[in-house]
């Protein structure tokens, strides 16, 4: 699956300027947690979350992180977007919940990820 | 060392949109240099929660980062309050983060034992009212 998928299948909206939407990716993490994120989550996952603030940015930075999905109806402030697009790493926005969106995303052939549910 | 190339950040407590600039920048220079990623990872999630606590648990500190052929070492340097037992510390899931840490993605007891997975070598040095300097080493 590729970002391109996943906006199809989410109805996202990609908010950063650049996107590389034919990258794949084979797993994904949803948190609010960013301190699970960094403990748990897999560098090529993609990170799903309804937390709105630079550290999810920085979070995703850190893990290598190709995509964040923020879950919401407001679009994150310009100043995430702006870190994102500095950072190369692609924001999309889904109007699903976050129930949804993970259920979407697995049913579709994305995994959690974790070494520990294989 | 001739062959050691030092780097140093000050933390600032006062804003946490900054906080995990100095990990992103010392990513971006192993990067540079051709370190492999996997090291990399290890060392900007090492550095990256570290530098968090000191954000959010320690009112900013010092960051004292050497990289030399085959291995970094960082040093975090604090003027805050002091870990009063460092073993209850390393425990996944013990946090004193209050409720307004946890609202903002953090503070879930999993900061020191991630930079302990995440380092070859790890030291912490903790003083009750005086601070905390925790000493990580990433070999590659």
């Amino acid at each position: 699956m590729n970002l391109s998928d996943i906006k199809s299948l989410l109805n996202a909206s990609v908010l950063t300027k650049k996107c590389v939407l034919d990258q794949d990716v084979h797993s994904a993490f949803s948190s609010d947690m960013m301190s699970n994120v960094l403990a748990y989550a897999n560098n090529k996952s993609i990170l799903i979350t309804g937390l709105y603030n630079a550290q999810v940015l920085r979070t995703a930075e850190m893990m290598g992180m190709a995509c964040v999905v923020f879950i919401g109806r407001r679009e994150p402030d310009a100043q995430i977007i702006e870190l994102a697009d500095d950072l190369g790493i692609c924001v999309m926005l889904t109007r699903f919940s976050m129930f949804t969106t993970c259920g979407k995303l697995y049913c579709s052939g994305l995994n959690g990820g974790v070494p520990s549910e294989r | 060392m001739s062959d050691s190339i030092h780097y140093e950040y000050q933390v600032s407590a006062e804003d946490f949109t900054r906080a995990g600039e100095a990990s992103s920048d010392i990513k971006s220079k192993l990067k540079r240099m051709g370190v492999a990623p996997e090291a990399i990872r290890k060392v900007a999630i090492a550095m990256y929660e570290g530098e968090i606590n000191m954000v959010i648990h320690a009112n900013g500190g010092k960051i004292f980062v050497d990289i030399r052929p085959n291995q970094v070492e960082m040093q975090l340097k604090d003027n805050g309050p002091g870990i009063p037992n460092i073993d209850q510390a390393m425990q996944e899931g013990f946090s004193t983060a209050p409720e307004q840490i946890l609202s903002l993605g953090f503070g879930a007891g999993m900061g020191l034992p991630n930079m302990r997975n995440n380092t070859d070598e790890m030291h912490i040095d903790s003083t009750l009212g005086m601070g905390t300097t925790v000493t990580m080493r990433v070999n590659f």
